[in-house]
């Protein structure tokens, strides 16, 4: 396993719950080439794969498509980014909230994972050809 | 995602295998449900689960949630390490069986 102090790594996925899994395959081997611990690599993976679902759920409401979308991750000076990028309906910001923590049904709780993992979430709208953009950031210390 | 049921004792014992995500949840609740309608108890194992995100966790919540409204109930077996986390993030363990 390399330490390496930095990575930049993109890759394009079908927009398409069946493609989640090679989004964290994508994930993983990233950060294989990283030296942290395999439960926060777990963690990342799944935070990655929430926001890749939350794409496919609510910018493209599960609707069939050839559109894609494309993962960045970025790390450099125990910065970590993770760029999202598609081109479905735009975020509406202000509807984005998980559902509370004590409230027991299913669903919402994939934005709740990403909140807990990452330390920060920002929507920003995208630039052309991209209609959303998300960044995932968190300290890394490795 | 690959399951098994198994009947021992009139309990209903579902073993899921692979990754739960958002591609299998139909499948996994295709498996599930009608076992909880039959109201059966179903213990599901899941030692094999290498990973499940949210959508999984959905479908435990559901089953838990019909389970108890037909007066069954599901239990969780064998949890494995990875899936444990992911239930302990969400904060319900104390909500579904853990057995």
């Amino acid at each position: 396993m390399n330490n390496l102090a930095q990575i930049s790594e993109q890759r394009d996925f079908v927009v398409s719950s069946s493609s989640l899994k090679d989004v964290r395959s994508f994930s993983r081997e990233v950060f294989e080439k990283v030296n942290i611990e395999q439960d926060l690599k777990d963690e990342l993976v799944l935070a990655i794969a929430e926001a890749a679902q939350n794409i496919v759920k609510h910018a493209y409401q599960g609707e069939d498509t050839e559109d894609k979308m494309e993962i960045k991750i970025s790390l450099a000076n125990g910065n970590l980014e993770i760029g999202f990028f598609d081109k479905g309906r735009p975020v509406e910001k202000d509807k984005i909230r998980h559902r509370k923590i004590d409230d027991i049904k299913p669903g919402g709780l994939g934005t709740f994972f990403i909140q807990q993992i990452m330390d920060a979430v920002v929507f920003k709208e995208g630039e052309k050809p991209w209609i959303n953009h998300l960044i995932l950031s968190k300290k890394i210390d490795y | 995602m690959s399951y098994k049921v198994t009947e021992e004792g009139g309990i209903s014992i579902v073993h899921l295998d692979g990754e739960i995500d958002m591609d299998v949840t139909e499948k996994a609740k295709e498996v599930i449900m009608p076992l909880i309608e039959a109201k059966k108890e179903v213990h599901l194992n899941l030692k094999e689960v290498q990973y499940m995100d949210s959508s999984g966790i959905s479908v435990l919540i559901e089953s838990h949630q019909k389970a108890t409204e037909l007066g069954t109930k599901v239990i969780l077996k064998d949890i494995s390490k990875s899936v444990l986390k992911v239930i302990m993030m969400a904060k319900l363990e104390q909500i579904l069986n853990l057995g």
